[in-house]
């Protein structure tokens, strides 16, 4: 039987690989939770996380080589840009169109997208940019596995985000507001929370998270306007193999798909994207709520 | 005699359809300063898409059911076309058919899993879809051309008992696409009327309403989903043999994004609307790349698609048909001067489909 197992697997860098893609896979997991976060405040999927995360970068990159800020000013800039950003597409789009049928808001979001990309080419260009390194220095080592210092910032970054949100949505009053719109939006304006202003907020900390993504992603690959294309698929299959309905579901996701990402894209490049397809449909067939989602019944 | 009415007034826009589908070439080779070939070859585009966006339209307006990878329909039935010529010199006639089939299939299977799937899972899932099938083709360059795409087609030929007809010009062509955008048109208010068409409209409505008054769930959807590829593996299959050639760049997210800003802009459920919509849209990508301002087209495009959807769902979510529907709405009701609330209770009924 052990003869049966092909080479390619043995020879594999397992650990590297592995290393690589929970990297990789936190930046998915950060954009999947922002989008997971939008779709359980407002029943919006929105298909414009990846380029409102693209806009962020530009303006984080802006800010780092126009006005020569430092990084760690710059990140918390555009997170804060990202933020009023996003309540603000809430505000003046989002809360115009009828959420009842699942097409408007899918339409739309797909418009607010391709806007973005038009500005955003419009602005800075297509040219392809490098980003400026947040971090420099000789990587870590852990026995074979080396670990950059840009991933090390990663996991730092991420663990340290998704301890402040878990605080946020299980202690403050707020994140609790937000939870209870998700679950019953009557019930928790009748108990004196403002699904508006809950709404934008969703928009706001989800459309951060992206641009988390974006800063930490673009000194990666690269800078340009098609830079999220890719990525911001791979967050969605993430939020919908986590189930769409999870939080946490986004993170599992997320972790999940940068592992397969990192294997795949060792071995066949190529087929990047269309694992991440058939890992959505195959999920989705097995458990049609996501790993860690509900599955909703629709009641008459 | 209602029913002749309302079949009458249906019928005319189709009638002077056909006579302008006729007269268009005639016209072109009379206005002076402009060449007829490119725009005839620029109004065989937009009947292509025109195709695509009726069966499109047949499963977002109709059946309810999101497609954002439609490109990827497109491009089974330009790649089955284009190999099925090429490679094994089969006739064009023949590879049309076999790339509608073979999209059709394929919509089928995509149909399989969307059965579980609602709304916007259903919407990544095609997204993904439509990024994968470009993908694959690169992945199997060695018979599909790679990245670098086929090229060298043969002409479009139909035989026809002892002569064959082959056409070469861009006249010739136009014939072609409008002829095979007739007949499609036609099949479609057929379907889309019939019992079908109703359980489409049923299960669009409400699944578990249409569930309960007998509706096979999985029967239509996987119907409505092969229906609209076969429709878009046709118009591929005419795309690959309008350019001659193909690549994988030819159809990307972007395209899809077309597809349905045509049937947006021109109305959701409205046959009419599918086709003024991809009409108008392919002429509007063409007006901006002329605009002597505009040195970066693309993004100015891309800007305007975006800006158009937007408009669109916000003001008015029916499209241009509902525009057209609302405006014949309020004529009519000012020459049988009803109260007011009657033009509304018929517009509704209009909506959902009931006739």
């Amino acid at each position: 039987m052990l003869s049966v197992t092909p080479d390619i697997l043995t020879d594999l860098p397992w650990g590297q690989l592995l290393v690589n893609g929970l990297a990789l896979g936190s930046l998915y997991a950060l954009t999947a939770f922002g989008i997971v976060l939008i779709f359980k405040t407002t029943r919006v999927i929105t298909f414009a996380q990846g380029e409102t995360a693209m806009f962020s970068t530009f303006v984080a990159f802006t800010l780092l080589t126009a006005f020569q800020l430092p990084f760690a000013v710059a990140f918390v800039l555009t997170m804060l840009f990202a933020g009023v950003f996003g309540a603000l597409i809430e505000r003046v789009v989002i809360r115009r169109i009828s959420t009842t049928t699942v097409l408007n808001p899918v339409i739309v979001t797909v418009g607010l997208s391709l806007i973005l990309l038009g500005a955003a080419g419009w602005i800075w260009g297509y040219e392809i940019r490098t980003f400026p390194d947040p971090v420099v220095g000789p990587p870590f080592h852990l026995g074979t596995v080396v670990v950059s210092q840009l991933n090390a910032l990663i996991f730092l970054v991420t663990l340290v985000l998704m301890t402040v949100l878990f605080a946020f949505f299980r202690f403050s009053p707020t994140g609790i507001a937000m939870r209870a719109v998700a679950e019953n939006r009557m019930a928790a304006q009748l108990m004196g929370v403002s699904i508006g202003r809950m709404n934008a907020l969703g928009w706001g900390m989800g459309t951060a998270m992206g641009a988390v993504t974006g800063m930490l992603i673009a000194p990666i690959n690269y800078l340009d306007p098609s830079m999220m294309g890719d990525v911001a698929l791979k967050a969605f299959a993430a939020a919908v193999v986590g189930g769409l309905t999870s939080l946490p579901g986004a993170v599992v996701g997320g972790l999940l798909l940068g592992i397969v990402d990192s294997v795949v894209g060792f071995e066949v490049p190529e087929l990047r994207n269309t694992i991440a397809f058939a890992l959505i449909v195959l999920v989705l067939v097995v458990r049609p709520g996501g790993l860690l989602g509900r599955h909703e019944t629709k009641k008459v | 005699m209602h029913w002749l009415r309302t079949r009458g007034r249906a019928t005319a826009p189709y009638g002077l359809g056909l006579i302008a589908v006729l007269l268009i070439p005639a016209l072109l080779n009379v206005i002076p300063g402009i060449a007829p070939g490119y725009v005839l070859y620029l109004v065989s585009l937009a009947l292509i898409y025109a195709i695509v966006a009726i069966g499109l339209g047949i499963l977002i307006g109709h059946t309810g059911q999101i497609s954002l990878g439609h490109a990827g329909f497109f491009a089974i039935g330009a790649y089955a076309s284009a190999l099925l010529t090429l490679r094994l010199g089969l006739p064009f006639v023949v590879a049309v058919l076999v790339a509608g089939s073979v999209s059709a299939a394929i919509g089928f299977l995509l149909g399989l899993p969307a059965l579980r799937l609602s709304g916007p899972y259903l919407a990544v899932a095609t997204l993904g879809f439509g990024l994968a099938i470009p993908q694959l083709v690169v992945w199997q360059g060695s018979w599909t051309g790679g990245s670098s795409g086929l090229h060298g087609l043969p002409l479009a030929s139909l035989p026809l008992g002892a002569f064959t007809i082959v056409f070469r010009t861009d006249q010739d062509y136009y014939y072609l696409a409008a002829a095979v955008l007739i007949v499609l048109t036609i099949f479609a208010r057929n379907v889309v009327t019939s019992h079908t068409g109703r359980a489409f409209v049923a299960i669009r409505d409400s699944e578990i309403a249409a569930r309960a008054m007998g509706v096979d769930l999985v029967r239509y959807k996987t119907t409505a989903f092969a229906l609209s590829a076969l429709y878009a593996g046709i118009a591929g299959a005419l795309y690959a043999h309008l350019l001659h050639g193909i690549s994988p760049e030819d159809f990307t997210v972007l395209l899809s994004v077309d597809f349905l800003t045509m049937i947006v802009l021109g109305g959701l459920g409205s046959i009419g609307g599918a086709l003024s919509g991809a009409l108008l849209l392919t002429f509007l990508q063409n007006a901006l790349t002329r605009l002597p301002v505009v040195h970066d087209f693309k993004n100015l495009y891309i800007v305007v698609l975006g800006v158009i959807l937007i408009l669109t769902i916000v003001f008015f979510p029916q499209g241009l048909a509902g525009i057209a529907r609302s405006w014949r709405l309020r004529r009519a009701t000012r020459t049988l001067d009803r109260p007011a609330g009657a033009g509304q209770i018929v517009e509704l009924g209009e909506r959902s489909g009931v006739r």
